[in-house]
């Protein structure tokens, strides 16, 4: 959208008489050319596909414009339970990622260059690693006769194997898995660029260390924290893969919802109207984020 | 980072335990698949007793697996052959705009990583469907190189942020073509952020489960599709035999990729 505006810009500019004007013109279209292609690509494949689920939402069985779709939605209790799973189970891997990672990125920020880059290795390791190896891995460690409970049994803990697969539990540890990479990175980035002389400050003003961290670090650490949270928060709202294994359909989310409607009952219209909640419900959570952001650091 | 308050000793250890627990925590699970995959037993167990490599010919020796391994080669090296020039082309092009048109430009390009790729899935879907190219590998490689193209996107426009700009006045002055330019002047200079780039665009092809769900059928189905279908019906160990394939896979690609960036630094 943008870069047919400057084309036309372009074009524009192009027939004035002004050799200035027609140099800036030949720049405008030496950006808009090379920009052309890979926005064409997004647009084409994936702007233009959301917008047709946007269309496909509001014509119902008949072909015709309805608002039949999201009625159901609304009406029946069984999306309400899947939409309040989701936001639970994206919930619960935030917290985690929090209350993991803030203390975690902490510590590497404070290591010496080399370690740290070493820890840095270790968090992008990961994330270079298929999602479906990692939900096996999973599955393996947490099954029934997964390790977890092979040893808790062979050490005699346990008598019988704990139900630590495909659930609501496993679910959000994969998960967990999963974002607290995506959460790090930021966090760090945000902790490894606040000054040092200001924590030193607090300290000779007589703060105790755990007030200095509060008050001084942990503020200044906020917004990339709320940009890590934000993000985990919104990538977790569409997860599938890891919910549909480690959960083994116990744990029903918007996204295999969806996958249900067009796979099973061939029902595009369902499958388009929860897309698009899902889709609004992602930019709701982006725009919040954004504002939140904006606040953080007017203060 | 509490530096001015001394030490600890307390803190520090248990900051060095938490810490080595989370590494722990992050990179054993993908490991433990690694041994596994070399048991002799019909069913995972950690260590194995018996070793063989029973699970790496059953990839070896299946058609299906091959042929869905066959699919995501050629479907990464295309996803890269496209999304590789295209997003670097929208980085370079993406430096000459205004300040507001960056932002939007950028916010266009990286959609495809915000938006949750099941609605991407349905969506091509759709489109695919109405253009007759669902199970087609023309499908799957647009899809893809749409997902990767943020990636790269990434990665170059940090690369051209580092990019001396002069350098490209120099050589228009001194009267080399576009083209010319482009050979002994800019893809040299970004040589590390290309094959970084190139790489995350294959890896974020060879991975991606739900599209490729959605998209492909059959004769060009991913090795991730397999695999999903695999692992959602029953746990099959071959999966750890392709899990270690894939790990090696990941593993060699950080690794070149950290050569890469220690011989630019020394040079």
């Amino acid at each position: 959208m943008a870069q047919e505006s400057y084309m036309t810009g372009a074009m524009t500019t192009a027939c004035a008489p002004s050799t200035t004007l027609a140099r800036s013109a030949r720049r405008w279209l030496g950006t808009a050319l090379p920009l052309a292609p890979g926005l064409a690509i997004v647009f084409g494949f994936v702007l233009l596909p959301c917008l047709w689920l946007v269309w496909l939402s509001v014509l119902n069985d008949a072909g015709q414009f309805g608002t039949e779709n999201y009625q159901r939605i609304v009406e029946q209790v069984s999306y309400r339970r899947i939409f309040l799973t989701t936001f639970s189970v994206s919930l619960q891997t935030v917290a985690c990622c929090l209350v993991l990672g803030v203390p975690l990125a902490t510590f590497i920020t404070s290591l010496p260059d080399r370690t740290r880059a070493l820890f840095i290795a270790c968090i992008l390791f990961p994330l270079w690693t298929s999602l479906l190896v990692r939900a096996y891995a999973w599955l393996v460690i947490l099954q029934r006769n997964g390790l977890v409970n092979s040893w808790l049994l062979q050490a005699g803990l346990i008598d019988e194997p704990l139900p630590l697969a495909f659930n609501t539990f496993a679910t959000v540890l994969g998960m967990t898995h999963i974002m607290l990479p995506v959460f790090l990175l930021p966090v760090i980035g945000a902790m490894r660029g606040i000054d040092r002389g200001l924590m030193r400050a607090a300290a000779s003003m007589g703060a105790s260390r755990g007030h200095a961290y509060r008050t001084v670090f942990l503020p200044l650490a906020l917004p990339g924290i709320l940009a890590g949270a934000s993000l985990t928060f919104v990538m977790s709202l569409g997860f599938y893969v890891t919910p549909a294994i480690l959960g083994g359909g116990n744990v029903q989310v918007i996204s295999m919802r969806i996958a249900r409607s067009l796979s099973t009952y061939s029902n595009f219209g369902a499958a388009a109207a929860i897309g698009v909640v899902l889709l609004l419900t992602t930019f709701a959570m982006l725009g919040v984020s954004l504002l939140l952001r904006k606040l953080l650091l007017r203060r | 980072m509490l530096d001015g308050f001394g030490q600890n000793r307390l803190l520090a250890a248990f900051g060095w335990a938490f810490a080595l627990a989370m590494m722990v925590f992050l990179v054993a699970p993908s490991l433990i698949v690694v041994p596994m995959s070399f048991s002799a037993s019909d069913f995972l167990e950690f260590p194995p007793r018996e070793l063989s490599l029973r699970w790496y010919f059953s990839f070896w020796e299946s058609a299906a697996w091959l042929r869905a391994a066959r699919a995501s080669l050629v479907i990464g090296v295309l996803t890269v052959a496209l999304a590789l020039p295209l997003g670097t082309l929208a980085a370079y092009g993406t430096r000459d705009l205004p300040p507001r048109a960056q932002v939007a430009v950028g916010a266009v390009l990286l959609m495809p990583a915000i938006i949750p790729s099941i609605l991407v899935a349905i969506g091509l879907f759709f489109l695919l469907a109405r253009m007759d190219l669902i199970g087609t590998y023309t499908g799957v490689v647009l899809g893809h190189t749409a997902l990767a193209i943020p990636v790269v996107y990434v990665i170059m426009t940090a690369a051209f942020a580092d990019f001396d700009r002069n350098l490209e006045r120099a050589a228009e002055s001194l009267g080399a073509s576009r083209w010319m330019i482009w050979r002994s002047v800019i893809i040299p200079n970004i040589k590390g952020a290309l094959f970084a780039g190139g790489l995350l665009a294959f890896v974020t092809s060879l991975d991606e489960v739900v599209v490729a769900m959605f998209i492909t059928s059959g004769s060009n189905a991913t090795l991730p599709k397999v695999m999903f279908s695999a692992l959602r019906d029953h746990i099959d160990p071959t999966v750890a035999a392709i899990s270690t394939m894939l790990i090696t896979v990941a593993v060699g690609a950080v690794i070149a990729l950290l050569r890469g960036e220690r011989r630019r630094r020394t040079t």
